[in-house]
C-alpha cells in the first residue's frame, strides 16, 4: 500500500518581520495547535529511524498522518525541548498525537495498538475506516 | 614409617644386604688370602633399621681381596650395582619432584578456577553456546547476563513441569492463575534482564549468541517474532468463543503491523549507516566516526528494546484474552515448545559429522 505522508502540513507560516523582531511564542502551543490540524499528527525528525518505523506502522495500517519534520522546521529545537518537557525523557520524537490527543512515544504507540485500543481512538478520529 | 620412598629404599639396602652376604660367601669358599681370616668376620649389622650397609664396609672387605682375579668381576658387579642404585635413586627423585609440582600446579588452577567464577566469568561447559569460546575479550555485564539466563532456562523448565501437573491435576481457577502469574512475571524478568544487557552490548544481544541453535534460527531482533510464538500456542488454546477468537485474530494482526514496522525501521538504520560508512567526506575523523556509531548504536538499542516491549505487550494481552485455564495452556505450550526447540539443539551439537 502506497503511503503518502505529507511533509510540513500547516507546520510554519513565515511571517514578515524587521531584523529587530524575534520570533515569539510558546512550543508547547504550537505544538498543541499543529497536532489538533490532523487526525493523526506525527512529530519526527527525517534522521531518525524509529520516527520512520512509527510512519511504517500507521502506513500499514492505512492510515495517512501528518508528520511535521523538527530539524526542518525554524522552531524546532524549541518543540524538541517542549516535546521532551511533556514526554518526561528523551528522545523527544516520535511523538503521536491522534485527535489532538497525545498518545505518547514509541512504546505507548506499540502498547496501544497490542491492546487493542489504538484502533478505536482512529476510528473515532476519522483516521481509518473499516 | 611406610612412606614409598622408605619402602624402596629399604628394598634396594636388602638387595645390597644379599649381595654382601653372597660375597661373604664366596669369601668364606676361597680361602686363599692371607688376610680372610681378619676380613671374614666383619659382620653384617642386620639389626640397623634402615637395612642399609655402608660402603665403607665394602669397601673395607674388598680391599683385602684386590689381588685377587675372581674378585675382579664381583667388583664390577657390585659396581654396577652401585651404579644402577645411584640411577634408580635420582630417577625417583625427580619422579617424586615431578607429582609434587604437578599438585601445585593443580591447586593453581583450582584457584583461578574459583577466582574466575567469582568475578563471573562464565565458563561454560555446553558446547552449543559461549560468548566466552567466540571472542578473546570477556565482558563482565554479558558474563553475568550468560549465567542469569542461563539459570533463569533452569526456573523455566521447572515451571513448565508444574504447569503441567497442576493442568494435569485439574486445581482450582486461583491456584491455576497464580501459576499464569508466576510465568508472566518470569517471562518480564527475562526482558528486563535483555534490556540491562542490551545497554552493555547490544549487538551481543541481537546477535542471539546466548540463544541455542534452533532458537537462532528464528531469529528477530533478539529474539522470537511474537506473532510466530502464537501462532505456536493458539492451537493449544481451543476451544475458543467468537468474541476470543476476534481478538486473538486481531492480536496477531497487530503484533505482524507491529514486527513490520520495526524491521523497516532497522533497514533504514543499516541503509544509513551504510551511506555514511560508504561516503569520503567525514571518514577518517575520529569524532565524526564515534559520532556515527554512537547514533547507530542508541539508535539500535532502541529497537532492540521496542522488540521487546513487543514481546511483552503481546504475551500480557493473549493472557487478557484468554480464560484462566487457557492461559495456562497457552504459557504450558509455549514453554514446552522452547524447551523442545533447546533440546532439539543439543541434539544437533551432539550429532556425528
Amino acid at each position: 500500500m502506497h503511503c503518502q505522508t505529507t511533509g510540513s502540513w500547516g507546520s510554519y507560516m513565515p511571517t514578515t518581520r524587521t531584523a529587530a523582531t524575534v520570533v515569539v511564542g510558546d512550543p508547547l502551543e504550537r505544538i498543541e495547535r499543529l497536532a489538533s490540524e490532523n487526525a493523526v499528527v506525527i512529530f519526527s525528525m527525517s534522521s531518525c529511524c524509529m520516527c520512520h518505523a512509527v510512519k511504517r506502522l500507521f502506513c500499514g495500517m492505512g492510515v495517512n498522518p501528518s508528520v511535521i519534520e523538527l530539524d526542518q522546521d525554524p522552531r524546532g529545537r524549541d518543540m524538541e525541548k517542549a516535546l521532551i518537557r511533556l514526554l518526561g525523557a528523551s528522545p523527544a520524537v516520535p511523538v503521536v498525537f491522534v485527535g489532538g490527543k497525545l498518545v505518547g512515544a514509541m512504546d505507548r504507540v506499540m502498547a496501544s495498538h497490542i491492546n487493542g485500543t489504538l484502533v478505536p481512538l482512529l476510528k473515532q478520529a476519522g483516521a481509518l475506516w473499516l | 614409617m611406610n612412606s614409598p620412598s622408605a619402602v624402596l629404599t629399604r628394598r634396594m639396602a636388602i638387595y645390597e644386604q644379599f649381595h654382601q652376604i653372597s660375597r661373604w660367601g664366596d669369601a668364606f669358599d676361597r680361602d686363599d688370602s692371607p688376610n680372610t681370616g681378619s676380613s671374614a668376620i666383619v659382620q653384617v649389622d642386620v639389626g640397623n633399621k634402615a637395612g642399609y650397609i655402608s660402603c665403607d664396609q665394602v669397601e673395607h672387605s674388598r680391599s683385602d681381596q684386590e689381588t685377587n682375579k675372581p674378585t675382579d668381576k664381583i667388583q664390577r658387579r657390585l659396581a654396577q650395582n652401585r651404579e644402577a642404585a645411584r640411577k634408580c635413586r635420582i630417577r625417583k627423585k625427580a619422579y617424586v619432584q615431578e607429582l609434587e609440582s604437578s599438585r601445585l600446579k593443580l591447586a593453581q588452577l583450582e584457584q583461578e578456577l574459583e577466582r574466575a567464577r567469582q568475578q563471573g566469568i562464565y565458563i561454560s561447559s555446553a558446547s552449543d553456546s559461549g560468548y566466552f569460546g567466540l571472542s578473546g575479550a570477556v565482558n563482565p555485564g554479558i558474563s553475568a547476563f550468560e549465567m542469569e539466563y542461563g539459570h533463569w532456562v533452569e526456573v523455566q523448565d521447572k515451571q513448565v513441569c508444574e504447569l503441567r501437573n497442576a493442568l494435569q491435576a485439574h486445581i482450582t481457577d486461583i491456584e491455576l492463575q497464580i501459576l499464569v502469574e508466576t510465568g508472566l512475571n518470569h517471562y518480564c524478568n527475562l526482558f528486563r534482564m535483555k534490556a540491562d544487557a542490551a545497554k552493555v552490548d547490544v549487538f551481543y544481544l541481537s546477535s542471539g549468541l546466548w540463544r541455542t541453535s534452533a532458537e537462532r534460527f528464528f531469529h528477530w531482533i533478539g529474539g522470537f517474532r511474537p506473532s510466530e510464538l502464537l501462532h505456536v500456542v493458539i492451537s493449544h488454546i481451543e476451544p475458543l468463543t467468537d468474541q476470543q477468537q476476534l481478538e486473538v485474530c486481531h492480536l496477531r494482526q497487530s503484533s505482524q503491523q507491529a514486527e513490520d514496522a520495526l524491521s523497516q525501521g532497522i533497514e533504514k538504520l543499516q541503509h544509513n549507516l551504510a551511506q555514511n560508512v560508504a561516503s569520503d567526506f567525514s571518514w577518517g575523523n575520529y569524532g565524526a566516526q564515534m559520532a556515527v556509531a554512537t547514533d547507530v548504536l542508541e539508535a539500535f538499542e532502541g529497537f532492540v528494546n521496542q522488540a521487546d516491549h513487543l514481546r511483552e505487550q503481546t504475551l500480557l494481552q493473549m493472557v487478557r484474552v484468554l480464560t484462566t485455564h487457557q492461559a495456562a495452556r497457552a504459557l504450558l505450550a509455549l514453554g514446552e515448545y522452547l524447551h523442545r526447540l533447546r533440546a532439539l539443539s543439543s541434539l544437533w551439537a551432539s550429532h556425528p559429522r
